[in-house]
């Protein structure tokens, strides 16, 4: 349980500047997920706060204690953070039992016997793999080693427990059996938790506040919510959401207040206040319309906001059905509940609700309006 | 990632403090110091000192000889090897003849072993499996063995006794005995089993896809196997051909024992009777040249090749292979490999074997010419023999046979041991400016042949150093260890570097977020999952040692012989079926050596 400061946290390897300027707050007993494409810094981040590497500039406090000053090069020893970390590979000792991998650290720490004993059982059953104490590694197969990982770094009570992408080694089924393993274990802990991992559906079903990383910067620290419905830029946007959000080309002009904007759907009018602070160009300037597949709906019998658009290809895959369509040269997704059926070329008429559109300034690629 | 200019922060004291804390309380740093210290003195210094050697007059003799005072400078040595009237005799000749015998020894021995590589590897050849093992057999019999095993079959009288052929009544003339021919095809006997290793690993992982792919596109199998197969594995056949030559220039043994007695010398055999009979700086001198020649073919190897290495794993991920039909030529193919194999192997060891027997070597194996007097003789049963026991009487055999199991045995534990550290430090520094050093140094004996490499080493110690710091070591045990276990450095921390590479950083990472120290980590992580692979690399040094003759023959006397060095004394004093007897012993020595490490061997597939 604790609270973590990042603060201007460069890391370079050799010329390479990984990580830049990173600022990052963690509250206590978040479920801090760090999201991004892989290269993008998120386990240097994740490495950073372990110990395992050291940032050349910046400093992290951990409930306001001092842990790296880069400046005066201090750098306190990984195990004396009060965390734990689970790694991508699990990183189990080969030649040790269960109960050995888990007990190692606490016996390092001079427990005694009686409690590391209790410890270990305690985290294993709390892992439901009480059964496999006494196996070795090899004898696991990969959820049960998983589960041991886990266990191990949870067995010394970590105030902070660090999990890097530790899902991706596993299959479909098991993954989202894990995930909600995963948050019962936050739930019932209470642990601050830092979570990396380039699985969007992870990072969304999972967190509590999600740091979405981009070329070793942080383009936005935001809710899961509210990283889905406004991503910060149109990166961000295309990075979060599956199927992608749809862009389309367009104009737009602020004028008396309110932001015109025309694109080869429909034309729309907004409210200054659904739009952001990001400065807006002068005149007409061109901008990026974006649209989330499953807000695209059929238009009903009569109804008055609707568009004409033509059906490219259609893929039904039982609970949904994904349709491209095309309005003029624009061509987009829209996901409709359950089997759908429609023909090539069909006519069709959408309806698409204003407020859930996102609008992006087309040259500095931020978002000038908001979704409600 | 754009490259940037990096922010600096201002040194104070504090920073500095926490920097220098930072560096000595890692216990890692301080190992990666004292090792980078230890192989500095062991490998840069003896070769600065050698060459420096080869510059400074060294006793009264030469001093006369050059002019110049003792311990000044000189150019009399070089001078002496490149432009006197007995440079000719001195240099170029031995420089030529190395030069030729190791060009045809490549040129026979590296198309042989990848022939057979191809045969065993990619065709539908009957029996390939048992083939496969036989012909690497070779490789584990010392190539000096071959060399008396050569001499077994085709001793004439020029040297005395008799071999099997002329004892038959065969006509051998010295041309086939002795020299050229005789040292080129026994050293390719040797040297074809290194080309077959290292091309039969690389057809192993090439896919057989590829070649698939030439057949349906309608290629015939010369034709796929000139434009796909043979590109393929060109990087691994070119590396061998350079190791094949680089090794072959500077090999002793079976250059001495074929060669000098005939007067034919190559730089290894001059260079010996230079360092051993005065002026030494003329054989340091010549040494120097070895090494440089070696240097000279590896560096154009990687410079050529270099590139073009990762190649032959490209299409690697295969699994599966399909087998080239032979057709017609299966049996030929096979029988050409048994014929080989009974020619390269089987003939000369029966022969070397029952000369030990022999009273009269070439005499025939009449019960009236068989004795187990080179065995178990006493002198006073010597009339007809020599004047030495045989030689399980001979207490000169108990003493190198002691001295052999106590030189592998120190070598080897020394060796594996430090090898896993090398390892450890070049794989964990990886990337780093250290890893990348330690790693340099490491490779530099392996650019030596065994007798430069243990010329660098005589020069070095005989003489005491830093007031007696370093005490003069000449004709110790120490020194025999010393240059045998810096010698197989490049090989033991090689194997040390594929061991550790098994062990993921992350194992060791998990043990330090959970507290572990890092002699904490050393022992119950790291030393636990590497123990297999310090048994396959300690063994795998005992056996090197164990056949060694090159490396340690300048070193060796009465005193500190091993059976390797006897052998070959006996020899060079034609007492050859004690010769003969004594290699006997060696070889059964190196078989139940191989026998115990493929034991490990197996156990290490079955681990983890």
């Amino acid at each position: 349980m604790s609270k973590i400061v990042l603060s201007h946290i460069d890391k370079y390897y050799g010329d390479n500047h990984v990580l830049r300027d990173i600022n990052l707050t963690i509250e206590d007993g978040a479920f801090m997920t760090l999201l991004g494409p892989s290269g993008c810094g998120k386990t240097t981040t994740l490495r950073v706060v372990s110990g395992l590497e050291n940032p050349q500039n910046g400093t992290m406090t951990i409930d306001g204690k001092e842990i790296i000053n880069a400046a005066t090069a201090y750098y306190a020893e990984p195990s004396k953070r009060g965390l734990n970390l689970v790694f991508q590979s699990y990183a189990l000792w080969p030649h040790m039992t269960v109960r050995n991998n888990i007990s190692f650290g606490l016996k390092i720490q001079k427990l005694p016997k009686d409690e590391v004993d209790q410890r270990v059982k305690e985290a294993l059953r709390m892992m439901r793999i009480e059964e496999y104490i006494d196996r070795y590694p090899n004898e696991l197969s990969g959820g049960q080693q998983q589960r041991v990982a886990i266990a191990r770094a949870v067995a010394a009570n970590p105030k902070l427990l660090l999990l890097d992408e530790p899902l991706s080694n596993l299959d479909a089924k098991l993954r989202v059996d894990m995930r909600s393993e995963l948050k019962r274990i936050h739930r019932e802990l209470g642990t601050t938790i830092i979570y990396v991992t380039h699985d969007q559906v992870e990072a969304l079903t999972m967190s509590t506040q999600i740091a979405l990383f981009k070329e070793g910067e942080l383009s936005q620290v935001a809710s899961p919510m509210e990283l889905y419905m406004n991503p910060v830029d149109l990166q961000a946007a295309d990075f979060i959401g599956n199927p992608r959000i749809n862009f389309l080309e367009g104009t737009a002009r602020f004028q008396g207040g309110r932001l015109h904007v025309s694109c080869p759907l429909k034309d729309m009018v907004f409210d200054k206040a659904d739009m952001t602070d990001e400065k807006i160009p002068e005149g007409e300037f061109p901008c990026v319309v974006a649209i989330r597949p499953e807000q695209i709906r059929m238009a009903e019998e009569g109804e008055s906001d609707c568009q004409k658009v033509k059906v490219y290809a259609n893929q039904p895959a039982g609970s949904e059905t994904l349709v491209t369509l095309r309005a003029g040269e624009s061509e987009f997704i829209s996901k409709q509940i359950g089997l759908q059926n429609y023909d090539f070329d069909e006519e069709l008429s959408i309806h698409v609700p204003d407020e859930k559109i996102n609008i992006y300034d087309a040259k500095s690629t931020r978002l000038i309006k908001r979704a409600r | 990632m754009a490259k940037e200019k990096r922010k600096r922060h201002p040194l104070t004291a504090t920073r500095l403090k926490n920097q220098f804390l930072n560096v000595v309380t890692n216990p890692f740093n301080l190992i990666v110091f004292i090792s980078l210290i230890i192989l500095f003195c062991l490998i840069v210094i003896p070769l600065l000192q050698m060459i420096s050697s080869t510059f400074t007059v060294a006793t009264k003799s030469d001093a006369r000889m050059s002019g110049d005072e003792i311990g000044s400078f000189t150019l009399y040595y070089w001078k002496y090897i490149l432009t006197s009237y007995l440079a000719k005799a001195t240099l170029w000749v031995p420089l030529k003849n190395s030069l030729v015998v190791g060009f045809f020894t490549t040129l026979v021995s590296v198309p042989l072993g990848a022939i057979i590589g191809w045969l065993v590897v990619r065709t539908d050849m009957p029996c390939k499996k048992l083939l496969g093992v036989l012909v690497v057999i070779p490789y584990m019999i010392p190539s000096w063995c071959k060399a008396l095993c050569w001499l077994a079959v085709f001793r004439n009288e020029t040297s005395g006794s008799l071999g099997f052929l002329t004892g038959l009544g065969i006509p051998i003339p010295d041309w086939l005995a002795y020299g050229p021919v005789a040292i080129v095809l026994c050293m390719s006997l040797h040297y074809y089993a290194f080309s077959y290793i290292n091309v039969s690993s690389a057809l192993r992982s090439i896919n057989s896809e590829l070649e698939e792919m030439g057949e349906i596109c309608g290629a015939g199998k010369v034709q796929i196997l000139k434009s796909i197969t043979l590109p393929l594995v060109m990087p691994s056949i070119l590396s061998a051909l350079v190791m094949t030559l680089s090794k072959s220039i500077g090999t002793y043994g079976v250059a001495a024992t074929l060669g000098s007695r005939i007067g034919y010398f190559t730089l290894a055999t001059k260079m010996k009777t230079f360092i051993s009979g005065g002026p030494q700086g003329v054989g340091y001198a010549m040494s120097i040249i070895l090494i440089a020649l070696a240097a000279m073919i590896i560096f154009v190897n990687q410079k050529i090749i270099g590139t073009r290495k990762s190649y032959a794993t490209i299409g690697g991920k295969g699994g599966r292979s399909t087998e080239m039909r032979l057709g017609g030529a299966r049996i030929p193919m096979a029988a050409f490999l048994v014929v080989f194999l009974i020619l390269a192997m089987v003939m000369p060891m029966f022969v070397l074997v029952m000369e030990t027997f022999q009273i009269n070597t070439g005499a025939g194996y009449t019960l009236s010419n068989l004795t187990l007097y080179n065995w178990i003789g006493t002198v006073d049963q010597a009339q007809k023999y020599t004047n030495y026991p045989g030689i399980f009487r001979n207490s000169e055999f108990a003493k190198a046979f002691y001295n052999t199991i106590r030189l592998t045995a120190i070598t080897s534990i020394i060796t594996a041991f430090c090898g896993q550290f090398l390892g450890y430090i070049s794989t964990r520094g990886r990337g780093k400016w250290y890893g990348g050093l330690v790693e340099q140094l490491v490779f530099i004996p392996y650019l030596m042949s065994g007798v430069a490499f243990s010329a660098v080493y005589v020069a070095m110690f005989s003489t005491s150093h830093l007031g007696g710091l370093i005490p003069s070591l000449y004709g110790t045990f120490t020194l025999i260890v010393l240059t045998s276990v810096v010698k197989h450095f490049p090989f033991a921390s090689k194997s040390g570097t594929s061991n550790m590479m098994q062990i993921a950083y992350e194992l060791e990472e998990a043990a330090t977020i959970n507290g572990a120290g890092f002699f904490k980590r050393m022992k119950s992580i790291v030393l636990p999952l590497a123990k297999n692979g310090f048994i396959t690399g300690f063994m795998l040094t005992f056996i090197s040692v164990a056949k060694e003759l090159d490396l340690i023959v300048i070193m060796m006397d009465k005193n500190t012989q091993t059976l390797s060095y006897l052998a070959f004394t006996y020899s060079q004093e034609g007492l050859n079926q004690m010769a003969d007897a004594i290699s006997v012993c060696v070889l059964l020595f190196i078989l139940v050596c191989y026998i115990i490490a493929n034991r490990f061997g197996a156990d290490i597939g079955k681990a983890w």
